[in-house]
Order: structure tokens, then sequence, then C-alpha cells
């Protein structure tokens, strides 16, 4: 073993170590060390060790919080998943159409989070808003700073607008990379519409689709700008998602022990839920590829 | 199976055609024999895609009919016209098995289990496949996906034709010696019609018992090998066939003569008057001329020089020059090549006389 050992390489990986530390290792710290002690200004702490997380996960209001946000998450990915690959399904695979159909729907995009909620803030108002205003002159009782239900259907088609896009695109980026040939087979074996969409395009965006609904779970699962400028949390509670409730709790009440525990407690509850996701769906994948195993599989 | 006829086609992809240069197919009339091996062999782009795509429903002919058997098929979609096509890449459904794969038309065709269950494990016999059936497909090799693709074809009952669009392009060269004499195989066994799409001459010549010439949007020969080979109907077969193709030089003809830069040739029959104004040339094979000394030649012989041997193994290939004319000679191995002073011998019943590009009948 006449190996040789050069260790100037670590010497390059000094300035990512030094990058990381303070972009990420270090507050994430700071986090912890306020998760574990309490203070009455100061700048003097007291050792509280597991007491914040104990109130935390016993409180009421992180579990309504908590319950709001996996609804919200759920009902977010129940609409916009069908709906992008019902979209990227309609769309033309050539011709003029291409072009016009992706500039629109990249639009919703390329708007500014805080933008957005502002538009949808407008739009939904009985007073002067265009959607708010035609609902209630149909006699329809709209009024989402009032109604909790119409504060959520507001938030929901607000981010399905926003953010379907995003499925549809990747959708369609794996539909138009299937070949020509499959869907010529296809008619050849008599295959109907539905066999075609289930054994030729839903393998195919398979991959696109994992991503897809990482990207949307964890987006919507962190959500804050948005329903934050259209209802503030309100009314009462009732559109106080976790990220609204951390900050409101950081900043609102200045509670930083507990708000600290609560974002530990936040960050690892979708690193898990994550984690989940991604396993469940790639083994799903790699069943179908492992079978028997052997050479060719992608 | 089913004799396929083809009558008046053509058909272009533009919406409102109107010379013949729209037309990626031009006129055709042709019969399809119940049980024959068929090549389809052209350049890229010449239209051979597009005429198989025709057979098998995928496009609609812009005029013409297609009949299996008679009966005018023209408007039927593909899966109503009992064809087995296969694709340049296999095409498989990633998520079955070769099992599923195989059932899969007869499913769609809601043919019940226990036939289709029958059914399935005869064409995997059939194919060699008997082992694999279990397997997902997707995880097979390029020839077994090839062959699942074949399958999902002959499963049907009494499939019309089988269509074949450039199968091998993707399966490794030894393989593919193996997968075409399968198909032979098959095709000797059960009477299959075939049509074979191709670019590769030695696939179709080895495929086919017919092989059809395809150039520019037309059908410019239809014939066995032995016939593309000795009498190629149109310049564009004896240059595309072979290797090299066959010598073409411009010519005067007169009865049994023919004049080429200043000489005279001796041709195997007389030929009538020639279309006026019309570019007359002759074809002669590599393999058909010879080379020798000058004044040692006997019979049809005119003065070249030699530019270039190249040596291919078996023989060896002069590339000669014939006033400003280049014509290849195929020369044997061991034989004496004359370095200056040298005659290509023509071999007088071997040459083809061609008018605008086609072959003009002797005496006629």
């Amino acid at each position: 073993m006449d190996k040789t050992w050069n260790n100037k390489g670590w010497f390059f990986v000094l300035p990512v170590l030094a990058l990381v530390l303070f972009s990420a290792a270090i507050p994430l710290m700071t986090v912890v060390n306020y998760s574990v002690q309490d203070t009455f200004g100061n700048n003097v702490f007291f050792w509280a060790g597991s007491e914040w997380f104990e109130e935390l996960l016993h409180s009421q209001r992180f579990h309504d919080a908590l319950w709001r946000q996996f609804l919200f998450s759920a009902i977010i990915l129940a609409i916009e998943v069908p709906l992008g690959i019902g979209v990227a399904l309609a769309m033309p695979r050539k011709g003029w159409g291409v072009p016009v159909c992706l500039v629109t729907m990249a639009l919703p995009l390329l708007i500014p989070w805080n933008v957005v909620g502002t538009i949808w803030q407008i739009f939904g108002r009985v007073d002067i808003g265009l959607l708010g205003h035609t609902l209630f002159g149909l006699g329809l009782d709209y009024n989402y700073v009032r109604d909790p239900l119409d504060a959520w259907i507001t938030i929901i088609v607000m981010d399905v607008w926003h953010w379907t896009s995003l499925v549809v695109l990747l959708c369609y980026a794996g539909l138009v990379s299937i070949p020509e040939a499959y869907y010529q087979a296809a008619r050849i074996d008599g295959a109907s519409r539905w066999a075609v969409f289930r054994y030729i395009q839903l393998p195919k965006m398979h991959r696109v689709l994992l991503i897809a609904i990482l990207l949307r779970f964890m987006d919507s699962f962190m959500i804050y700008t948005e329903p934050f400028v259209v209802t503030g949390g309100g009314p009462g509670n009732s559109t106080t998602f976790l990220s609204i409730d951390l900050v409101k709790m950081a900043i609102g009440q200045f509670d930083l022990g507990k708000a600290a525990a609560m974002s530990l407690v936040y960050f690892l509850i979708i690193l898990l839920l994550s984690w989940i996701f991604y396993t469940v769906m790639t083994n799903a994948g790699a069943e179908r590829g492992r079978a028997t195993g052997g050479e060719g599989g992608r | 199976m089913a004799r396929i006829t083809l009558e008046g086609l053509a058909h272009s992809y533009l919406p409102a055609p109107r010379g013949p240069e729209d037309f990626a197919l031009k006129q055709l009339d042709h019969v399809w024999e119940d049980g024959g091996a068929y090549a389809l062999l052209g350049p890229s782009g010449c239209g051979k895609t597009t005429l198989l795509n025709i057979i098998s429903g995928l496009i609609r002919p812009t005029r013409g009919e297609i009949r299996f058997d008679g009966q005018d098929v023209t408007d039927l979609p593909p899966e109503q016209r009992n064809i087995a096509q296969v694709f340049q890449f296999p095409v498989i459904y990633d998520t079955m098995t070769v099992y599923e794969n195989l059932a899969f038309p007869l499913c769609n065709r809601r043919m019940a289990p226990r036939a289709v269950d029958a059914r399935v494990r005869e064409i995997a016999e059939m194919l060699d496949l008997g082992s694999e059936l279990r397997r997902k497909a997707r995880n097979l090799t390029a020839d077994a996906k090839q062959k699942i693709s074949l399958g999902r074809g002959l499963v049907r009952a009494d499939v019309a034709a089988i269509l074949f669009d450039e199968p091998l392009t993707v399966i490794d060269p030894h393989l593919k010696w193996l997968l075409r004499s399968q198909l032979k195989h098959l095709h000797r066994r059960f009477d299959f019609t075939m049509i074979y799409v191709t670019h590769d001459q030695t696939e179709a010549l080895t495929f086919a018992d017919k092989v059809v010439v395809m150039y520019e949007g037309e059908v410019v020969q239809v014939g066995t090998p032995d016939e593309l080979f000795e009498r190629p109907a149109h310049t564009f077969v004896g240059y595309f066939i072979g290797s090299p193709g066959m010598n073409i030089l411009p010519a005067e003809i007169s009865g049994d003569r023919a004049r080429i830069e200043g000489h005279e040739l001796p041709l195997g029959a007389a030929y009538g008057r020639l279309p006026a104004g019309a570019r007359v040339e002759i074809g002669i094979r590599p393999e058909f001329l010879s080379l020798a000394r000058a004044g040692e030649a006997a019979g049809a012989a005119v003065p070249a020089t030699i530019r270039a041997v190249e040596d291919v193994g078996r023989y060896r290939i002069a590339r000669t020059r014939i006033g400003e004319h280049e014509v290849a000679v195929v020369a044997p191995e061991d034989g004496e090549i004359p370095s200056d002073g040298a005659c290509v011998v023509f071999d007088p019943q071997r040459i083809n006389v061609y008018a605008d590009g086609h072959r003009v009948q002797e005496g006629g």
C-alpha cells in the first residue's frame, strides 16, 4: 500500500465550508440555541431544556395551524396535479399554438409572490374588486374578510392560478419527449384514449411528476406571502398557516424560545414528509424497473 | 394473410398539392402478393416510410385506394386493418411485463382471457420469448424488445401483413444477423406477407424474395435480387445496388453498336430508334468489366487510364477513367493490372441501354 496522501485538496474546500457555515450552520445552531433557552431581555439567558418543545407539541394553537397546513397542501396537490396533467395533455404539440401556450403558462410564475397576493386581495374585494363585486352583484354572499370558507377558497384559487403552470410545464416537457412511434403503435394495437394515457403517457411523465409533486408540496407547505397579503391569517385564525403563525410568534410576540422550537419542528416535518414522498415515489418507479433485474433499465 | 393491392396511390403532406414535386409519394400501382417477403429499398426521404404508413393506415393517402384481398380499406383506421408494424425504435409499454405487452392488443379488443392466454403463449413460443413472459419488458435488450413489438402484431389472429420500418437500426451488428434469419425463418414457416423497409441493400437483398426500389417518391423497379443486379430498370437502381454501383457512360446507339468517347462497342442485341432528344447512356456492372493490356485485348475494349486500385479482400477494385468518365472495374485478387496502356474490356451481353434514366428494351 504505497498510496500517496495529499491533503492539499481540503484547502480548496475551505471557502465552501466557510460559506455553508455562515449561511446555514451558524444560523441553524442559533435557532437551536434559542429553542433550549429562555430570556427576559438584556441578553440574559436561562436554560430551559425541552420545555419549549413540550409546550409547543401540546399547544392547541400549533395543532390547529399544523392541521390547516396539511389540509391546505393536500387540497393544493389534489387540484394542481390532475389539473396540470390535464392542461398539459390538452396543449398543442406543434404549430403557432405552442409558443402562445408556453408563454401564457409561464406568465403567472414570473410574478413576485406579494404582487400575486396584492392582485388577488384587490381582485376579491367586494367594494372595488372585479371578482368580489361581480359575485356580490350576482347575489352571492362572498366576502373573504368575514367568511373563513370564502377566505380559503380565495387563497386556494389564487395558489392554483399561480402554481398550476409549474406542473403543466413539467408535464408538457415529459409529454413532448414521447416519440411519435408510441402513439402509432398504440393505434395499431387498438388502445383506447385512456389506455394511451395510462400505459404510455403516465409512465413517461413519472419522473417529472415526482419533481412537480415534491416542489408543489414543499412550496405549499411553506406558503407565507400570498395568504399573509390577502387575509393576514384571518378571519380569526382560519387561514393562519404554520409560517404565518411562526412569524406572529417570533416577531409579533417576540417569543423567541417558542418560535425557535417551532421552526425546528416545522423544518423537521418538511424534511420528513419530503423524504417519505421521494422514497415512496422512487420505490414505485424502481419496483417497475427492478422486477427480475437486468440490462437496459433506465 | 392477404393480398394487398395499391391502386393509383399518391400522397402529399401539403393540404393542396399542385405539381408532382409536392408529392412525397407519386402515382403508384402495385400488388403485394399473399405470403411474399418484400423489401422496400431506397435512400432516406424517398417515401418508403410514407408508403408503409399508408398501408398500415396511419396516413390516409391523398389519392388512390388500398385493397386487402379485394376489400377497400382506404378509410379504415389502423386498428381495424389487422396490420402488424415494427418501428425503427422498439416500442414497448414500459410498465407492463412481456406477457402483458403481448396481451395488450387482444385485451383492447375484449377477447376472452382464456383465449388471450393461449394465443400469447403460442406467440411467445414462436419468438423464443417463452422464458421471459414474467419479466418487465423495459429490462430486456433492444433485440428482445423488437421481438415484443413484432409479437404484439402477430398475436392478433389473421394478420394481413407485417410491416417493418428499418427494424434493425438499434440492434447490435452481431444480433442483426440473428434476428434477420429468425424473421426469414418465421416467414418460411408461417407464410406471413412481410414488407421490410430499409436503406441497407444487404438487408434488403438477403431478406426479400422481391425488392421494391424507390427513388424520389416513385417505385423505379420491382424485382428479384438477381434482376436488380443484372437488369436494373433505372440508372438509380444500378447505382444504388451493388458495391461499387453500376458504371454509367453517355453513349450514342445505332442498331447493335454503341459509341462512347469515340470508340465503338458491340452490344448484346440490336436497339430500335431511341426517343429523340433523350439522354442516352449505357450501364455495365464493374463485375462484367475486365482489364487488359492494349493490343492484347480481344473484342470490345476501350483504352483507359488507371487512377487507383483498392484491395477489398477477395477482389480488387480498379478505379479507371475513360475519357472524363470514372469507371470502376472488378479485378481478380491475383490477376495482373497493367500499369499503362491499359484497356477496359466490356462484356457485350451485360451492357444495358438507358434513355433518360430508364432502361430501353432490346429490339423495340
